[in-house]
């Protein structure tokens, strides 16, 4: 709603509408525009989801409810946030899932050579990084198209992480690095795991929102060649964001992997598509330039929410998929309808100021 | 000023559509949400968990656990995920969890991965049974087996014995080459034969890698490298609708006979037709039916899960925990012409 109205359609005749400003997104006072965002609306809505599942559902005003959630959305959350940057550029990463099998498979088979763990972690991030280092290469030195290659490394990644492990899984991993993926901070029921989320969301919050990597990021969402021309790095900041993806991918894969304590080269299969469900219903444009960290982070809490008052409730895993689909397809149509109105109220309004004198009332 | 009333109403309107979004996610909640806890002293509210929903197998296994609840009047749920993945019933478990069901029963979508789950489940004081697919054992209470490879080699010896009135040449067409099961049990087949049926000659072991096409063909290259061949043994259920397609469609239909382990739904039209007489599985519906009243026994606790505890299971009698926590169901069932319409899966 905030910059969607494009700035030519408000010839300089109706400048009075809108005050002394000229560009429409910083037209209003700055807490209208803090409400009015899309991101504030998930967030309100995440928060409306929480009051009415813990007065009607029985069993999810417990605290353990918000550990199980926390733990399961975990890996979503974790990914989520390199997955935004990447799709306000305008490009998209179908590969993380796979990412993290392929992470996932790595910890196992090292663990099973009777690696120490950290080296075997270590080496699961750096092959990660290397993933999306080839991603990156793809899209920005060969030029092909994110959607294209990340299908390839997608089927890619998850057919080494299989071709790894073959069928069997590896259980057998040190108690002390899997009861620190399901532990607790000190006295609560809050999982450890936040802390790495909420320092993670921090960085990359700082790196979105208050640095000029950051601004280049929504720059080349909104005109790749505008953001050209005006110096950002184009193929860098890609390049990067790639590179940040797989390396995050791979962490959530060894979380998950400490998490079920155990590597498999089929885990974490199709969970691409509940990150980009959280990025997309966060808020974040599919076309780029839009969208805010904030809102993803509820997007992600929404949909877990979600999924755990219905399953609660005694909901079936297909009713909650359609339950969780409808909302996002709302709220993808939402945004182009908002637009819409707004763009037709707008010139509706500004014709019934141009004939205004004897109809009004 | 304009222009803000504007967005005002519009927000208003998404705050409208949003809401009621959420309602129709209410009204769903209400009408589904009695939470569970079955009536009197004990807890038998008892949830199966199969590995997927919408999987005829687990379909009519959980009816089976159905009929049990029923019978000892506790309250029956299903619940599950889609589609089966390591993770995947983890949620459910932690969500039975926090219900407090009695007791959960679950054919595990991996070994490991649900058991931090499990072992949050039975300090809740929940009993958990798993069936058809075990977890590690030390993280459940009961495995219900479905059969022994003991069990399953033998039903497949005697009958291709009894069709092929114990003499002549046989062959058995295979799974995969290195498949773990099916070497076990031809191992066994093997030596059952020496021991038991000195006039049955088994000719070669072929592998149709359970694939469809490949195990069609290896059964048309057996039968005409062995024209003698009198019956092929298939112990998977890809291969033995392979063979038993084959041979309906061909000259040695009702002179060589197919046997092995096949599911209903898929023999139906060779059992009628008379290429099959008779082939094995266990039946799921027995399988659920004794998980329900094992869990049951835990809740009761007449039962614990140790090796030489007894419980009753209905109509199906007296069953003892062997070792591991480990209750047999017993010798595979048979299927043929005359009970096969009754199976669905």
């Amino acid at each position: 709603m905030t910059a969607t109205t494009p700035a030519a359609a408000t010839p300089p005749a109706t400048g009075s509408v809108s005050g002394q400003r000229n560009y429409p997104s910083h037209g209003r006072p700055f807490w209208q525009r803090l409400l009015l965002r899309r991101e504030t609306a998930i967030i309100a809505l995440l928060v409306v989801v929480i009051i009415v599942a813990s007065a009607s559902v029985p069993h999810f005003a417990a605290p353990i409810t918000y550990n199980f959630l926390l733990l399961d959305m975990a890996p979503v959350l974790l990914i989520a946030l390199p997955m935004t940057l990447i799709i306000i550029t305008g490009e998209i990463d179908l590969s993380v899932a796979s990412a993290m099998g392929l992470s996932s498979s790595i910890v196992g088979l090292l663990t099973q050579a009777h690696w120490p763990f950290a080296a075997a972690a270590g080496i699961a991030l750096v092959v990660g990084a290397i993933g999306g280092a080839v991603n990156g290469i793809l899209v920005t030195r060969v030029g092909l198209p994110s959607l294209a290659v990340t299908i390839g490394t997608l089927a890619l990644y998850r057919g080494l992480a299989q071709g790894l492990l073959g069928t069997t899984a590896v259980t057998s991993f040190p108690t002390f690095w899997t009861d620190l993926a399901t532990s607790t901070l000190l006295g609560t029921l809050i999982p450890s795991v936040t802390i790495l989320i909420v320092v993670l969301a921090i960085l990359f919050g700082v790196l979105l929102h208050f640095t000029p990597f950051g601004r280049g990021i929504y720059a080349i969402g909104l005109s790749t060649d505008a953001a050209a021309f005006s110096g950002v790095k184009l193929q860098r900041t890609k390049f990067i964001l790639f590179m940040l993806a797989g390396l995050v991918s791979a962490l959530a894969g060894i979380f998950y992997t400490l998490r079920f304590g155990s590597a498999r080269g089929d885990n974490a299969t199709g969970l691409e598509l509940s990150v980009i469900a959280a990025v997309l219903l966060g808020g974040v444009s599919i076309f780029g330039g839009r969208g805010a960290l904030p809102g993803v982070l509820a997007g992600a809490l929404l949909i877990g929410v979600l999924a755990s008052a219905l399953r609660l409730a005694g909901i079936t895993s297909d009713v909650i998929n359609v339950i969780t689909g409808t909302l996002l397809v709302l709220s993808v149509i939402l945004t182009s309808f908002l637009a819409w109105v707004q763009r037709t109220r707008l010139s509706a309004g500004r014709k019934r100021r141009e004939t205004r004198g004897p109809a009004s009332s | 000023m304009f222009q803000t009333r504007h967005s005002v109403r519009v927000a208003g309107v998404a705050a409208l559509a949003a809401s009621a979004l959420l309602l129709a996610g209410c009204a769903g909640t209400a009408s589904s949400g009695s939470s569970g806890g079955g009536g009197g002293s004990k807890n038998y509210a008892i949830t199966f968990l199969p590995k997927n929903l919408g999987n005829a197998y687990f379909d009519t296994s959980d009816a089976g656990g159905k009929k049990a609840i029923t019978e000892f009047k506790g309250t029956y749920a299903e619940v599950g995920p889609a589609t089966a993945a390591p993770d995947a019933q983890v949620s459910y478990i932690n969500t039975l969890t926090q219900k407090q069901v009695g007791a959960i029963v679950l054919s595990a979508d991996d070994q490991k991965a649900p058991c931090s789950a499990i072992n949050q489940a039975q300090k809740a004081g929940v009993k958990v049974v798993t069936f058809d697919s075990d977890t590690a054992v030390g993280c459940r209470d009961l495995f219900i087996n479905q059969a022994t490879a003991e069990g399953i080699a033998k039903v497949e010896v005697d009958m291709i014995a009894k069709q092929i009135n114990d003499s002549g040449e046989i062959a058995i067409l295979s799974a995969s080459a290195n498949a773990t099961n099916q070497n076990a049990w031809i191992e066994l087949m093997k030596k059952d034969l020496a021991a038991n049926h000195p006039n049955i000659k088994l000719d070669d072991v072929v592998y149709g890698n359970d694939d469809d096409q490949t195990s069609f063909d290896k059964t048309a290259a057996l039968l005409q490298t062995y024209p003698n061949l009198k019956g092929i043994i298939s112990p998977t259920t890809v291969g033995i609708a392979a063979a038993a397609r084959y041979i309906s469609t061909s000259a040695f239909k009702g002179k060589v006979a197919v046997t092995g382990l096949g599911t209903p739904n898929q023999m139906k039209a060779y059992v009628k037709d008379g290429t099959v007489t008779a082939f094995a599985l266990w039946n799921p519906g027995d399988l659920g039916y004794l998980a329900a009243y094992a869990a049951k026994a835990l809740i009761d606790g007449t039962i614990t899960g140790k090796e030489g505890d007894s419980f009753k299971a209905g109509t199906l009698g007296t069953f003892k925990v062997g070792a591991d926590g480990t209750v047999l169901l017993g010798d595979p069932f048979q299927y043929n012409a005359g009970n096969i319409d009754q199976f669905n899966f």
